[in-house]
Order: C-alpha cells, then sequence, then structure tokens
C-alpha cells in the first residue's frame, strides 16, 4: 500500500521535532530511516501513524484509528511488556485488530517460527532476556499481518545472527509486496539490507535515496560528523564508519 | 474457564455458608427450610438480615476486585489499587458528613447517598484535573491530589467533632462492615454497581492491548481516551457504591488481583472476571470470619480484611523477590 506524506510537521514546546517532512512509500520498499539522536526518526514515524498530533498530511494518520491498524503494524523502541504472560499470548495480542484475537492460529504460528520462538512459546515475557523479548514484540507486530510495518530500532539489542535474520526477513517482507520502514543506527547492516535510505537531520529529511546516493561522504559528515568506507562487492554494497571527524 | 467455573462454585458455598452463620443460632435444615416457607422469627431473620448481608457481601466484593483487576490493567502496575483515584475517600468523606451531621441517624438513606455525591463529585474532579488526553500519570497525580484532600477533610469532621459518640460512630463506619444491612442498601447498591460492571466488562480488549504499553495499544486501534473515561467511571461505579453501603474496605482491590494473575496467564481481560468472583469470594469469607472468630463482639469486615490482606501481600513480595 502506497503511503504519502506531505509537509508534516510536529512541534514541541515551540521547537519544530519535525519539520514539513514529505515522502511517498511504495509497496515492496524496505525503508532505512536513519539519522542522529534527536533528529526526528521516531517523531516522523509516530506523526505518520496519528498518534501524536501533527500538521500537515499523513494518508495512515487520516484513516480511523480501528481501520489503520489494519494496515499498519507499529513497534514501539520502548520494548514494553506490562504483565508476565506467555510469548504466545503476547503475539496473538497482535490480532486485537481483527477482533478475533483467539482465531488465527496460522497467524501466530507464522510469526512465532519467523521469529524462532517455537522453545520458547509457553515462557513468561517478563523471564526472557531483552533480546528475546524484543524477538517477541517483532512476532507480535508481524502477527498482525499487514501491509505495512514500522519498526523502531527493531534490531537494538540483538545479537548478530538475529540482527541479520531480522533484517533479511524485513527485506522477504518487502519483497512479498509490503512496506517496511525501520529506524536503525547500524548504517552497515542498513546499507546493505535497505532498498531505500531516508536520512534525517533536526527534524529535516535532508536525503532520500538508493543507500549508495545516501551515504555520501558530505551527507555522513553533515548529519553524523564521521566518515566511513562504502564499496561495491559482489556480496552487495558494503558499508564500514571509519572515524569520527572532530 | 474451569477457573471461573470453580470461583463460581466457591462464592455459592461461601454465600451458603453466610447465611447459615449467625447469632440465631438455628441449625442448617430448619434455616434453609426457613428461608423459603417460614414466617416465623427465624424465617423473617433468614429473609431480611442474613440474606441481604450474603448477597451485599458478594456485591461488594466482586465490585472491589474487578475495580482493582481494571485498574492494575488500565495503569500496568500490580501495585495499583481502586482507591488510587480518590473515589473511595471521597466516598467515605460523604457518608461521615451525613454521620456528623446527623443526618444518618433521620434518614436511614442519608448515609449511602451522601457518600455516593462525594463519590459523583470526585468522578468529575478527577476528570477535569487528568486533562483531555489519554495518558495514565495525570489520572494517577489527580486521584492522589483528591485523596489526600478528601482524607485532610475527613480528619478534619472529627478533629471538630463536639460529639465524642459521633466521632466513635464516624471512626467504626470507617472501618467497613456488612452488618445490619437490608434489602434497601442492596436496592441502591447494586443498580449502581451494575453499570459499573458493565463499563468495565468492555474495557477487556484495550486492557489487552495495553499489555504493549500505550504507543502500542494506540497503534493497534484503541482509543485510549475512551478507555480511560470506561475504565474511571467504572471504577468510581462500583467502588462509590461498595463504599457507600459497607464503609471502607480496603486490600480487596490489591490482593485479589495479584493472587489470580498466575491462573489466568497474566492477561488483564481475563482478570477481569477472575477477579470479581475471588473478591466476592474473600469478602464473603471475611465476613463469615468476623461473625465467627469472636461473635460477641462487633469485629469490622475491613479490620479483618487489612489483617488478611496485609500478610498475604508480604507473602506476595517474599514471592516475587525469590523470583517465583
Amino acid at each position: 500500500m502506497r503511503i504519502e506524506i506531505s509537509d508534516l510537521t510536529v512541534k514541541r514546546g515551540g521547537r519544530l521535532t519535525l519539520d514539513h517532512a514529505s515522502l511517498s512509500l511504495e509497496p515492496g520498499e524496505l525503508i532505512g530511516l536513519i539519522g542522529p539522536n534527536g533528529a526526528g526518526k521516531t517523531t516522523l514515524m509516530r506523526a505518520m501513524l496519528g498518534l501524536i498530533p501533527a500538521s500537515g498530511l499523513s494518508s495512515l494518520a487520516a484513516l480511523p484509528p480501528a481501520k489503520r491498524a489494519l494496515i499498519a503494524a507499529w513497534l514501539p523502541q520502548e520494548r514494553e511488556a506490562a504483565w508476565p504472560i506467555s510469548v504466545e499470548n503476547l503475539i496473538r495480542l497482535g490480532r486485537i485488530p481483527h477482533r478475533r484475537p483467539d482465531a488465527d492460529a496460522a497467524h501466530i504460528e507464522a510469526a512465532l517460527s519467523r521469529m524462532g520462538l517455537q522453545s520458547l512459546r509457553h515462557r513468561a515475557v517478563t523471564e526472557l532476556s531483552g533480546g528475546e523479548r524484543a524477538r517477541t514484540l517483532i512476532a507480535r507486530a508481524l502477527a498482525q499481518d499487514t501491509p505495512v510495518l514500522m519498526a523502531d530500532e527493531p534490531i537494538a539489542g540483538l545479537d548478530p545472527a538475529y540482527q541479520i535474520a531480522t533484517m533479511q526477513l524485513f527485506r522477504d517482507l518487502a519483497d512479498e509486496g509490503r512496506t517496511v520502514i525501520a529506524s536503525l543506527h547500524d548504517l552497515g547492516l542498513a546499507a546493505r539490507h535497505c532498498t531505500r535510505l531516508v536520512l534525517m537531520d533536526q527534524g529535516r529529511i535532508v536525503a532520500d535515496g538508493k543507500p549508495v546516493d545516501v551515504l555520501t561522504p558530505d551527507n555522513l559528515a553533515h548529519t553524523f560528523g564521521i566518515e566511513g568506507h562504502f564499496a561495491q562487492t559482489k556480496e552487495g554494497p558494503v558499508f564500514q564508519p571509519l572515524r569520527v571527524l572532530s | 474457564m474451569r477457573l471461573l467455573l470453580s470461583l463460581s462454585v466457591l462464592c455459592l458455598l461461601l454465600m451458603l455458608a453466610s447465611i447459615l452463620i449467625g447469632p440465631a443460632g438455628a441449625g442448617i435444615g430448619e434455616s434453609i427450610r426457613a428461608l423459603w416457607t417460614g414466617d416465623d422469627a427465624l424465617g423473617l431473620v433468614m429473609r431480611e438480615i442474613r440474606l441481604p448481608r450474603a448477597v451485599l457481601g458478594a456485591a461488594v466484593g466482586a465490585s472491589l476486585g474487578l475495580s482493582g483487576a481494571a485498574m492494575q490493567g488500565y495503569l500496568r502496575n500490580p501495585l495499583a489499587e481502586p482507591g488510587l483515584i480518590g473515589v473511595s475517600a471521597s466516598a467515605a468523606l460523604g457518608a461521615v458528613i451525613a454521620l456528623q451531621t446527623g443526618l444518618a441517624t433521620a434518614l436511614a438513606l442519608a448515609l449511602p447517598l451522601s457518600a455516593l455525591t462525594g463519590a459523583v463529585i470526585a468522578v468529575g474532579l478527577i476528570l477535569l484535573l487528568a486533562g483531555p488526553g489519554g495518558g495514565s500519570l495525570g489520572l494517577i497525580l489527580a486521584g492522589v491530589a483528591i485523596s489526600a484532600f478528601a482524607g485532610a477533610l475527613t480528619s478534619l469532621v472529627l478533629n471538630l467533632s463536639p460529639n465524642p459518640f459521633a466521632a466513635g460512630e464516624i471512626v467504626f463506619w470507617m472501618m467497613g462492615s456488612l452488618a445490619d444491612r437490608s434489602w434497601l442498601h442492596v436496592a441502591i447498591a447494586a443498580p449502581i454497581m451494575a453499570a459499573g460492571a458493565a463499563l468495565l466488562w468492555g474495557s477487556g480488549r484495550g486492557l489487552d492491548a495495553l499489555t504493549l504499553g500505550e504507543d502500542g495499544a494506540a497503534s493497534m486501534g484503541i482509543n485510549l481516551r475512551a478507555l480511560r473515561l470506561r475504565v474511571v467511571l467504572g471504577v468510581a461505579a462500583m467502588v462509590g457504591a461498595a463504599t457507600a453501603v459497607a464503609g471502607a474496605i480496603g486490600f480487596v482491590g490489591l490482593v485479589v488481583p495479584h493472587l489470580l494473575r498466575g491462573a489466568v496467564g497474566g492477561r488483564p481481560g481475563r482478570l477481569l472476571a477472575a477477579s470479581a468472583l475471588g473478591g466476592a469470594a474473600l469478602v464473603l469469607a471475611a465476613d463469615i470470619a468476623v461473625r465467627v472468630v469472636m461473635p460477641g463482639r462487633d469485629l469490622k469486615l475491613g479490620v479483618v480484611m487489612a489483617l488478611i490482606g496485609a500478610p498475604v501481600f508480604l507473602q506476595l513480595i517474599w514471592r516475587q523477590r525469590r523470583g517465583l
């Protein structure tokens, strides 16, 4: 599903945390949202969903919340799970928008196996390690089975194998025709797996395009203050940050 | 499902025990016969004293248990209890004013009605103070402020009370009791409690979604503003009505959801019905204990409840610390 936002603006305490952002997202894209801390990545996604008041247009926020929940799943950065409920039941919460939380066993099973959680299904989420809990919450968002998935730093805290597996999973979802947007700090994984990168700085979108066109020495210096090495190898694009510019 | 069934059976057994226990000291068969057919004194005791007491005990317990489960689910905090939003303190203030002014002696209905007025004012203030958003922090802060203010005013009434008997009466009322309640009390409280239960019943899906946090729940289409209104009004109706007819009975709303959380797999929506039944069972049991342990003395239900509740709570903390 195509998502359009134009001139989306969020003011907080007289400061623009999101400054006239415009984007058009197509099905089949895995969009990596990158930028330094405080650049407005989370604000952009929450405003797109209509979770915070914003001026401007967002095709998702314009929908009634119950309908939007059938189109877009949201994985917040805070890995919240308030009660000691089992992994399986937490994933089942993703079926709430479909109003049949006890049906749809197939979606729950698929989400469990996609995140490698079958052996943990009866464990209480409060007993899991941080990484296992993160995977459970990703599985919850997958169980919502929406054409759009938005995730805020989904791979933070995961071990390398699950970081790669999660990025590959997101890419597979995009290849299935979904739209996946994830904010990321690992520029190497972003460059390797994303079909498109959106670079943000101080509430503005400053670059948007293929990884090779966004991770340029100029952009890296201006927004992150770092220098990195980008190479096209036969393994695909490889990026490694090298040093902080002073 | 099996849990709800066994809790229901427990409630029925305790209700039966409750109507068979009392100072009249009649036999079991005799009492039950008198309940249906007795035109004598025993029939009157069964139908007009013991039965309303048991019904009220079950209703008050169910209200406190259900409200506690809803508050904990909404605030995502196992230490939340229905008194947190200040409704029980305000209802108590209303009752205390009725007792102090002598209205309660002039008219039997004055006390519960005054307590309900206190509860309604508290709800209005809560909704005003907590602001238009769907957040829970504003609700907690407003509740703490209202509780503290109502508590201070209650102390002020006691402080300025010219008559030590009135002061004593107020203190005893605040300990909470189901003694000497009639069908009139049931008739006042039951419709309000039923309305509150209906509101809270519909909140299960939203409370389940809140397991994922406010942002997570909102992203799944849950209207947090409507959910908060539902929870506040539902809890206020149930706790206000319970306090109006039975006085302040603590710990039920705190302990019962805790005890049953494991049995429902931690799911806040499922906890609602289980806590309602568990609360009814606990209050019925405590009300039986009140009459059995010290038959000669007017032991207060709220006191017994605190004596049961505090150790249970300490045990729960102990268990949590050992990570079980």
